[in-house]
Parts: C-alpha cells; sequence; structure tokens
C-alpha cells in the first residue's frame, strides 16, 4: 500500500506513456507481417521482408515517398532561411507594418488546415497556376514559416543584445555579427524549426490534399491505399520514420549532456 | 580610422527618447590619455551618454569629438572606440582566446597569436584561453572583457559599470588593477558609475551627472572640498547644510546662521544670493565640551548639545542639535578614534572648524538634492 502511495505518479505515468505508444507498437509489429490477404489487419506471420524490399509489392509508394522527402526538404530549407531572417527583422529592427506581420504569421497556426487549404486552392485555381508539385510546396513554405519564426523569435529573445552591441564594437559590421554571433548562437533554434518544418511537411494531408493536382505524396498514398487495405510497406517507413526521429532527439539529448559536462568540468 | 586622435569632447550632446531628455546638451571635454568618470545615479543620463559615445546610440544634436573628427554619425565598428559592457557581455560559444581575438581577426591583422598571449598574460589569464566564459568566475570575465576591449588599443575606452557584480572585496581590487593598467597603457578611459568612492578612487576627473545635465566637473577632490550644488554635495559623502543669511562680503564672506556668525572665504560662495546653505563635512569639525577651548582658534564655532553618539570601529559618530536650529538641521560631526572621546549623549559641547572648510550654495537648491537616504524615504 505505502508502495503504491510512494510510486502513484511513476505508475500514472508509465500508464499514460504506454497508452500513446500502443499505436506505434502496433506500427512497429505490423512492419513484421505478412498478411495473407490484402484486407486484413491481424498478424499473420512474422517476415523480414517489407524491412528488405519496401519497394517491390507497394509499387506506388516509394515515388510518393520520394515526393513527400523532396518536398519536405525543400520546403524545410526554404521556410528555415525566410523565417530565421523574419524572426530576426521582426526582434531587431524597428519598422513600420512590424505589428501587422506579427498578426499575419499568427493566423497560419491558428486557422483551420481545411479552410488554408481551401483558399489555397481558391487562389492557384484564380490565378490559373498549375497544381502539382510547386503549388504543395508553395502551401507547405507558406504554414511552416509560422512554426519557424515562433521558434527562432523566441530563441533571439533569451540571447543578450548586448553580444551583438559588443560584436559591433569589436569592429564586426552587420554581416559579421550576424554570421559570427547571432547565427552561432540561434543554432539550436534554427535546428529545432527546421525539424518542426519538415516533420509538419511530411505529413500534412489536409493542405495538400487541396492543392496536389495529381501529385501523389506519401499521407495521401497512405490515405489512398487505406481503402483498400495498408500494404504492410507503409509500416516499414512509418516505423523507419519513428526510428529516425528517435535517433535525432537521442543524439540531440547525449550531445547536450555531453556539453554541459564539458562546462561543468 | 587610424589617424583619429587626440582628446574626447563631447559638444552640446543631446538625446530624446520621445518626450523625455535623457541627456540635454552636455559639454564635456576629457583629455586624451585621462581617466575620467561619469557619476551619477541611476537615470541621470552617464549611460545613454557613454553609449553614444560608442556609437549604440544616436545623438539627436551635438558632436562627438575625437581630436578634430565627429564620430558622432559613424557606425559603432568604425569608431576607434571599445567598450567594457556591463555583465560583460562575452561571447558565450566562442572561447576567452577567440573573445579576446575578436576585433584584431574583425579588422584582419596579422599577428593576432602574439597579441593575444600577451594581452592574457597582462590580465593573467593565461592559463584559461581555452575555457568558455561560463567556466570563469566573475573576477575573470571581468577581466577577459577588459582584455577584449583593450587589444584594440583604442583612442577611448569605455566601461560601464565595469565593477557593479563583483562582491566588494573583488571590486575593491579590480579598482586598483583598472587604475594600474590604465596608468600602463596610457589610453583615455571613460568610466560610467553610481559609486562615488570607486569613482574617486580611480578617475582623474569627475563629472557628476544628474537629469540629464552636468552638475559639477572636476578632479575628485575639488568635488569634494568644494562642491558647487546641494546635489554634489549630498551625492559624495555627506554634508551638513543649514539655513544662512549673507550679511558682509569681503575676502571672508559673513553670514549668519540662527544668530550665529560664520566665517566663509570667498572663494568657497558659489552663489550670489542673500539667502544660502552653509555647508560643512561631518569630518571636518571637532568636538569638544563646552569648557574646552582648544580649538577656538579655528574660527567658527558652535554650542549643542549632543543628541546621539554612535562608534563605528574608525570613527564615533555624534548628532548635536544646536538651540534655534531647525529640526532637520541638526548637525553631524565624525570624529576619528584616536583617543577616548570625552563627550557623551547629553553633554553640552563645542563644536569648531576651519572656515575654509565651509562652503556656501545657493538656498534656492533642494537641501536633499543627491542625498541617497532621504530621497529613498
Amino acid at each position: 500500500m505505502n508502495w503504491i502511495r510512494k510510486n502513484i505518479i511513476m505508475i500514472v505515468g508509465l500508464l499514460v506513456l504506454f497508452y500513446m505508444f500502443i499505436p506505434v507498437f502496433v506500427v512497429i509489429a505490423l512492419s513484421f507481417n505478412e498478411p495473407k490477404s490484402r484486407l486484413t489487419y491481424t498478424f499473420d506471420k512474422f517476415t523480414f521482408d517489407n524491412w528488405l524490399h519496401p519497394c517491390s509489392g507497394a509499387e506506388a509508394m516509394c515515388p510518393a515517398v520520394m515526393v513527400s522527402l523532396k518536398i519536405g526538404l525543400i520546403s524545410t530549407i526554404g521556410a528555415t532561411i525566410l523565417g530565421t531572417l523574419m524572426a530576426y527583422a521582426l526582434m531587431r529592427y524597428r519598422f513600420r507594418g512590424k505589428g501587422v506581420a506579427n498578426l499575419l504569421l499568427f493566423l497560419p497556426m491558428a486557422s483551420p488546415e481545411v479552410v488554408l487549404g481551401s483558399s489555397l486552392l481558391t487562389l492557384f485555381v484564380s490565378a490559373s497556376f498549375p497544381l502539382g508539385f510547386w503549388t504543395i510546396l508553395i502551401a507547405h513554405i507558406m504554414f511552416c514559416l509560422s512554426f519557424v519564426v515562433v521558434t527562432v523569435k523566441a530563441r533571439l529573445a533569451g540571447m543578450d543584445p548586448r553580444l551583438e552591441q559588443a560584436a559591433m564594437d569589436l569592429y564586426a559590421n552587420e554581416w559579421q555579427t550576424f554570421r559570427r554571433i547571432t547565427l552561432p548562437l540561434l543554432a539550436p533554434g534554427i535546428a529545432s524549426a527546421a525539424l518542426l518544418s519538415f516533420s509538419l511537411s511530411f505529413d500534412d494531408f489536409i493542405v495538400t490534399n487541396f492543392n496536389s493536382g495529381s501529385t501523389v505524396t506519401f499521407p495521401m498514398f497512405v490515405w489512398g491505399s487505406a481503402q483498400r487495405g495498408i500494404p504492410p510497406q507503409v509500416n516499414v517507413i512509418g516505423s523507419a520514420v519513428f526510428l529516425i526521429a528517435l535517433a535525432i532527439v537521442v543524439l540531440g539529448q547525449i550531445i547536450g549532456a555531453r556539453k554541459r559536462k564539458a562546462l561543468a568540468a | 580610422m587610424d589617424q583619429i586622435g587626440g582628446d574626447l569632447r563631447l559638444v552640446s550632446l543631446r538625446k530624446e527618447f520621445g518626450d523625455f531628455v535623457a541627456v540635454d546638451n552636455i559639454d564635456i571635454l576629457i583629455p586624451k590619455g585621462s581617466f575620467f568618470a561619469l557619476l551619477g545615479p541611476s537615470g541621470c543620463g552617464k549611460t545613454t551618454t557613454l553609449r553614444m559615445v560608442a556609437g549604440l546610440e544616436l545623438p539627436t544634436a551635438g558632436q562627438i569629438l575625437i581630436g578634430d573628427h565627429d564620430i558622432a554619425s559613424l557606425k559603432p565598428y568604425n569608431r576607434p572606440v571599445n567598450t567594457v559592457f556591463q555583465s560583460y557581455a562575452l561571447f558565450p560559444h566562442l572561447d576567452i582566446y577567440e573573445n579576446v581575438a575578436f576585433g584584431l581577426r574583425r579588422r584582419g591583422v596579422k599577428d593576432v597569436a602574439t597579441q593575444v598571449e600577451a594581452m592574457l598574460s597582462l590580465v593573467e589569464l593565461d592559463a584559461f584561453a581555452r575555457r568558455k566564459p561560463s567556466q570563469l568566475s566573475g573576477g575573470q570575465q571581468q577581466r577577459v572583457a577588459l582584455a577584449r576591449a583593450l587589444i584594440n588599443r583604442p583612442e577611448v575606452l569605455l566601461l560601464d559599470e565595469p565593477l557593479g557584480a563583483l562582491d566588494l572585496k573583488l571590486r575593491r581590487q579590480m579598482q586598483l588593477e583598472l587604475k594600474r593598467i590604465q596608468t600602463e597603457v596610457g589610453i583615455t578611459f571613460v568610466h560610467v558609475t553610481h559609486d562615488q568612492e570607486e569613482a574617486m578612487t580611480m578617475a582623474d576627473t569627475i563629472a557628476v551627472m544628474n537629469q540629464g545635465k552636468v552638475e559639477q566637473l572636476g578632479s575628485p577632490m575639488d568635488l569634494y572640498e568644494n562642491p558647487k550644488t546641494t546635489f554634489v554635495a549630498n551625492f559624495l559623502g555627506q554634508s551638513n547644510l543649514l539655513t544662512g543669511e549673507v550679511m558682509d562680503r569681503g575676502d571672508f564672506v559673513g553670514v549668519k546662521v540662527w544668530g550665529n556668525h560664520i566665517k566663509i572665504p570667498a572663494s568657497r560662495v558659489a552663489t550670489t544670493n542673500a539667502k544660502v546653505w552653509v555647508g560643512v563635512r561631518p569630518e571636518k569639525i571637532y568636538i569638544s565640551a563646552e569648557s574646552n577651548h582648544a580649538h577656538d582658534h579655528l574660527g567658527n564655532q558652535l554650542i549643542g548639545t549632543v543628541l546621539e553618539r554612535s562608534y563605528i570601529g574608525v570613527s564615533t559618530q555624534f548628532i548635536v542639535e544646536i538651540p534655534g536650529f531647525l529640526d532637520d538641521e541638526k548637525i553631524m560631526v565624525f570624529e576619528q578614534n584616536v583617543d577616548a572621546s570625552e563627550v557623551k549623549a547629553g553633554d553640552r559641547v563645542r563644536i569648531s572648524w576651519d572656515p575654509s572648510h565651509t562652503f556656501a550654495l545657493d538656498a534656492k537648491q533642494d537641501a536633499y538634492a543627491g542625498d541617497v537616504l532621504a530621497e529613498a524615504e
């Protein structure tokens, strides 16, 4: 009884975590499944085939993954560069329209994705812009931008402006100050903004679905095949994404801990 | 940039933030190679003045001259001026060596290694070159900040409350250290502080600032011995200020203080008004029993009663009430503890001081201006 009272928070915490991770475990388990028919979600037979040959058996999937990776990478790079510069301008300079810019950046985060997707579609159609890879890319950069600006701004807010003033005082011009002082100190914020952008872009379905034309991304492929039974290779991609993300987080923790240890020494 | 050199002159320098006038048309001449202090309470405009010289704040009007060059509109990185920031602003991601080398690298100087090593040994931090700033103590960080600025051999080094974050003992030590380094390198130091003792210990010349204006400019001794305003009289040390009226003027000015006659040398009377504050520092006054006439030769004398006597080690402090004086005109007397004092609380006493230790200020000024204790109440 006493033991339970002492550890109740830990127990409840573990239960909640377990509950949250059940879907992930199911995905990982099903990635080793060899189903008898396309329509079954039961675990029939264990196999490594899905991991060894993810592209065979589900021919349309790998091109879709490639499209998603490509869009994810390009929109991450675009949104991170633009967003970092915007955050810097919003924090370090005074200019006309600054308040409006802050508000407009917040809007994509606040408005429902369905609204965003459909209004973008209206925009592209009325401008007779052909739907496809480029419209998806533009849409992704647009909504990732807000998250990058918010993340980088938070990092900038915690940075003493006197560091930049000190650099200018020590003969660094504006560009050198940004390159040598601001950018290195912002790097952790920029990195987390980039990771966030990539995952937002990689798994976006609603906005993408409105603006994709005939281009198929990985989430759209999954949605499409879900009607007929999801091939186990989809679970391989899902598990791989999860494991990569986990590896990045663990790596980040290790590097952070090592840095702190070096500083404490 | 290298040809700019000479005295630093601020000419009608002014800075407004909206309706607020932070610096109100000040004129200051700071001779090349001197140690100059801008002293004043927080919000007096001293830091704004410093930031304008550094180029981190653009003046609303006026000139900042080094020699004959007006640098007021130059970018900070184009001025032969470096700053030691309050709380140092060391670059946290660079090690000590790279922090100190930063200015040299930006200017493309060749022998970075030799100069950095020489500078690190000047501030006794050779062993710490590869540490990060966060691994150093406050005092060590302070020395890195100094080295990082000094290595550039600026025409003027600006110090913004550089010792504020250090504890008292370390601060004393750094005051002497800074003074030594300044004498050694011969660079003009402009030091901003609210600590009057710090300013007086280090500076050749002090400008006392208040509400955006320079109250008085002079050597520490000048300011202390012969203050020209009540603000200076109270902000630097303590002063007794008594209501007086000028009766006659000559080499010595005769002033009546509630029926008592006080003499003041004409050179120490800062006003032509008849109504004055008569000032005398507490430690200039001798206190003795009423029957003791040993100090009669000094010239100025009052008779009163000791209200309070407190022993504080180096000195004994008395508060003396003089019959006929106002309630807030009780006189403070500090007596060095050389001999045991003959005077106790409640005794009738004779207090005496030399006329040349007396000063007179315009009675229109607030008697409590710059009095840290009175303003806190």
